[in-house]
């Protein structure tokens, strides 16, 4: 099969207009006057609605026009010469209002000589702002249709009446001033139009070369290329037409008939009859929806698809078609994990990858290699599935030929190879809120059918596995390729630009485990440094000297071996999640300030898990949590993004969250129900707590019975009380929560977990070991459900905390079944809210993005809109991209005084 | 036209300083930016800050705005009629 001969040019505008009577004829290849499309024969009739003229759908016939075949043939315009003109119903209102603001003698616009100097100034001003251009016009528009008399010729106007879909009415008057109405034919109308002068029509907001009014009354109809509306061909081998065949069909019979009777003279009532059909068809022909018109049915029912039917709706050919297409060269499937590959890597099925191909043309460099894929053929990985030569002719690869196609594989030819290893492809996941939902991965085959990808990079993509599918895409030239590899691989979004920090980063047991590796008095012997260092492919030729012996074996501590994946020279300090006690930071902030690089003998001495300070890449003190490498806030991947690249920082990444992975799988990590078990003094003093702040609340209230209780400003007495227990009562809480702490030491998971920041807080220990405290609905203690209480156990009226929602009780104890509903009504509220969250959100992000995705950032610094119009004169006010900056500010000045100061004692 | 007796908006701190532009300022503007006076954001003269200013449609105003991220950001606007 030979490709397509397309004319390759550019677009350099687009322009929109009426097509004049002129054009239309012009740009036509045949009249189309025979209501018929094939003989009896099943060959296209001449002059008919299949006319050869027209291009052809038919395989082995030849288009007149251009001599072309069926596929090369892209199809030519004819037209159908309309007995009389007929409003084109898409411009029926428009009409209307030009009539009305028009004279009807000498077609000048209905404003004084003044007035159109005036407003042609104001049109001038408004440019191409078009709601404000709109406004103008329709102020044009009421000021001239209330004019009764021309100011240029003096004529007088009648008013108009307009009768959907396409008839009008003009009032006029009898010499015994009586109103009678007279219907204006569309010649008439056609007249009229002609008349208004070309000067006057910027002002009824028409352009006088590209759509003069009269166009908008049909003459000429353009009949749609063959192409347009192909037949087809059932298996019983009966031809069934378009639909646009069908309408064209009865818009030419009625059109014959309408010619013949006007030709014998027929009387004025039965041709104006047919004119009425003639102008039905043609504007059920445009649009067949038009409100006031019975749709034209087909003969089973079924309303035909007419011209703005194809348009229009989701499936029409702007929203389906343009804006969004079906893509080839994709895949789709379930995702799951997979720690062992790069963040900037994705596992892809060999099912898949032998699917997918990638077109490589042939070089005297690869033809070796690619001689052996077309020889694999397409069911052999790794193979081809098709060969393009020279002559660009595309060639399937069977079985039955790929030996003589590996035979004849030249230079110059292209070879749609298979998915290898390292090949570059988009990854995505829906909904696409962000430039983060489409990155670029490298592929790595692999067996099942499942992709696979790094827990690292579920942030930015917000997957998880429990179902998720994702697409990917394969770019098919070297431009797009390049494109990806430099602008959308995973390692370049490290940073995100919403905040100027990192958006991929470690997660749960990659904070967990960094934290179990290098907290104080964590050692590792030398087996299992090695092993570690192996599993986190970290090459290095020499391990550092143990840190310390005892009985002759060998010690590494946890921040020696971090140290090595740390690039050489980084220094900086930063109190981490873990700091609980400033006091124990300050020691060593104080010594860093005085001495920069003060000796890591002396840091090692003052370490604190709290403060973490980095020297030269090396990890001197503070144990690594979610501010090391972690989403969101990790400093120490911010740093190494900015000061190393983001190619170090995705090694980093890789290998430091499988330093994570190794540790605590060996170490051994886990959090089940006794991880929240309290000794029993502790349980005693929550009850006492709990015991205390009920007894206040009762006092609250007795107060308030008694009317004791002040009003605090602007609140009523009941508010009053209300917020004076929620108080109380969330003291308990946070009381309860921290004996609860106390008892719970860095040994416990479930506390490491939420003081590192891997995972949960320690409100959730809290709820599960002591107390769940407050349920509240709006912020509210919980009061609805019958009258005076929520749960007919409690007496009505009673303001008593365990009446309104407050759970003694935590998960671990169990809740009373009032608190058990409780709980449940809380519960509610929060999903309802996250319900109705998404669907405002996703609604407002859909109308801002549609506002705003035409704005760009032009070469001057300032924001514009497609046509120039400026939104901000310097983008961002401040002219910073958010991804280069640091925390959304332009630059961290203290970081570069900091590294001036460590360059100038590096060179000393 | 004039502000209303006794009570100056461009004293409150909420209101940046505002300014007509004059002829051979406009003409630098437009050249600057290579724009026409149709493509410059707009102002209502209605807008309390130009009948202040007694600013008259056609005028540009040069609004000095504090800016978080960039300190002092100059913006302008032509006054449009309402």
């Amino acid at each position: 099969m030979r490709e397509m001969q397309s004319i390759k040019k550019v677009i350099g505008s687009i322009e929109f207009g009426i097509l004049s009577p002129q054009e239309i004829r012009k740009m036509s290849a045949a009249e189309i006057t025979v209501p018929d499309t094939y003989d009896d024969d099943g060959y296209p009739i001449e002059g008919g609605l299949m006319d050869k003229r027209l291009g052809v759908i038919d395989p082995g016939l030849r288009c007149e026009t251009c001599g072309a075949r069926y596929g090369e043939c892209p199809g030519h315009f004819g037209h159908i010469e309309l007995a009389r003109p007929v409003i084109h119903v898409g411009f029926a209102k428009t009409i209307y209002r030009i009539l009305e603001s028009t004279c009807r003698e000498c077609g000048r616009i209905k404003l004084t000589e003044e007035e159109i100097k005036d407003y042609m100034k104001k049109l001038e001003l408004v440019g191409d702002r078009k709601k404000a251009r709109d406004k103008l016009i329709r102020e044009i528009h009421k000021k001239a249709k209330e004019r009764m008399v021309c100011p240029h010729c003096g004529a007088p106007q009648f008013p108009l009446k307009f009768e959907r879909p396409t008839i009008y009415w003009e009032v006029r008057k009898d010499e015994l001033g009586n109103e009678y109405r007279h219907r204006m034919m569309p010649t008439e109308i056609r007249d009229r139009l002609e008349r208004i002068p070309d000067r006057d029509l910027p002002l009824l907001g028409l352009h006088p070369e590209k759509s003069r009014p009269e166009w908008m009354v049909l003459t000429v109809l353009p009949v749609p290329p063959v192409t347009v509306r192909p037949s087809i061909t059932l298996e019983s081998g009966i031809r069934a037409e378009d639909d646009l065949t069908h309408k064209l069909v009865d818009i030419l019979r009625i059109n014959n008939r309408l010619k013949t009777n006007i030709e014998a003279g027929a009387p004025q009532l039965i041709i104006e009859d047919l004119w009425d059909l003639l102008q039905y068809h043609v504007t059920t022909y445009i649009n067949n929806e038009t409100s006031g018109v019975p749709p034209a049915k087909h003969k089973s029912g079924r309303p035909l698809k007419t011209l703005a039917q194809r348009l229009k709706g989701k499936e029409g050919r702007f929203r389906g078609n343009l804006s969004g297409k079906r893509v080839n060269f994709s895949a789709r499937t379930v995702i799951s994990p997979d720690p062992m590959i790069s963040i900037n890597e994705v596992g892809v099925p060999l099912a898949i990858a032998m699917e997918l191909t990638v077109p490589e043309k042939v070089t005297e460099f690869n033809i070796e290699k690619l001689r052996e894929m077309v020889l694999n053929g397409p069911e052999k990985y790794p193979g081809a599935n098709y060969v393009i030569d020279p002559q660009g002719r595309r060639i399937k690869l069977m079985e039955s030929n790929k030996e003589k196609m590996a035979d004849m594989l030249d230079i110059g030819w292209t070879v749609e190879r298979h998915l290898l290893d390292g090949d570059i492809v988009l990854f995505n996941r829906q909904p696409s809120l962000h430039r983060m939902s489409i990155m670029a991965h490298r592929v790595r085959v692999m067996p099942y059918k499942t992709f696979r990808l790094n827990l690292a990079v579920c942030p930015p993509y917000n997957a998880d596995f429990d179902g998720d599918e994702m697409n990917l895409h394969v770019p098919q030239t070297e431009e797009a390729q390049a494109e990806a590899r430099i602008l959308m691989e995973v390692q370049n979004h490290i940073i995100s630009p919403r905040y100027g920090g990192p958006i991929i980063g470690g997660i749960q047991d990659h904070i967990s485990g960094g934290y179990l590796l290098t907290r104080e008095g964590a050692y590792f012997t030398r087996s299992e440094v090695e092993q570690m260092l192996m599993f986190a492919g970290v090459d290095i030729d020499k391990l550092p000297e143990p840190d310390k012996v005892e009985n002759g074996v060998e010690y590494w501590s946890g921040k020696t071996i971090f140290s090595l994946l740390l690039p050489e020279g980084l220094t900086i300090w930063y109190r981490n999640k873990l700091c609980d006690d400033p006091s124990k930071c300050e020691p060593l902030e104080k010594l860093i300030e005085e001495k920069l690089l003060p000796d890591p003998e002396e840091v090692k001495k003052l370490a604190y898990d709290g403060f973490v300070y980095i020297q030269n890449g090396k990890l001197l003190s503070g144990a690594i949590d979610k501010k090391a490498y972690g989403r969101e806030d990790g400093k120490i991947l911010d740093i190494i993004v900015r000061e190393y690249g983001v190619e170090r920082a995705r090694q980093f990444l890789d290998q430091v969250t499988k330093l994570a992975i190794w540790v605590i799988t060996h170490k051994g990590f886990t959090t089940a129900i006794d991880d929240e078990d309290l000794p029993e003094e502790a349980m005693d003093r929550i009850k006492e707590i709990i015991r205390e702040a009920e007894e206040r609340v009762n006092r609250l209230i007795e107060a308030y019975k008694a009317g004791e209780l002040e009003p605090l400003p602007g609140k009523t007495l009941e508010e009053t009380l209300e917020s004076k227990i929620m108080a109380v009562l969330a003291e308990a809480r946070d009381n309860a929560g921290k004996v609860a702490e106390q008892y719970l030491g860095m040994n416990n998971f479930a506390v490491i977990m939420a003081k590192t920041g891997a995972r949960g807080k320690i409100l959730n220990i809290t709820q599960m070991a002591a107390l769940l405290g407050q349920q509240s609905i709006r912020g509210k203690r919980l009061h609805r459900g019958y009258r005076g209480r929520v749960l007919s156990h409690f007496k009505p009226g009673d303001l008593g905390a365990r009446a309104r929602g407050f759970i003694v009780n935590s998960y671990k104890s169990g809740l009373t079944p009032q608190e058990y509903f409780f709980h449940a009504m809380g519960g509610r509220e929060g999903l309802v809210d996250t319900a109705v969250r998404t669907a405002q959100s996703g609604y407002m992000q859909r109308r801002l993005i549609n506002a705003l995705q035409d704005l760009k950032v032009d070469y001057d610094g300032t924001v514009r809109d497609p046509t120039g119009i400026i939104v901000q004169f310097r983008y961002g006010e401040d002219g910073v991209d958010p991804m280069k900056s640091w925390q959304g500010k332009t630059v961290d000045v203290e970081r570069v005084i900091v590294r001036s100061l460590l360059k100038l004692r590096a060179k000393r | 036209m004039a502000a209303k007796k006794g009570f100056n908006i461009f004293a409150h701190e909420l209101v940046p300083e505002h300014r007509i532009l004059s002829e051979e300022e406009k003409e630098e503007l437009l050249k600057k930016y290579k724009i026409k006076i149709s493509q410059l954001p707009q102002i209502k003269a209605k807008d309390p800050a130009v009948q202040a200013l007694g600013a008259k449609p056609g005028d540009i105003i040069e609004i000095k705005r504090k800016s978080p991220t960039a300190g002092v950001y100059y913006y302008y606007r032509i006054v449009v009629e309402d």
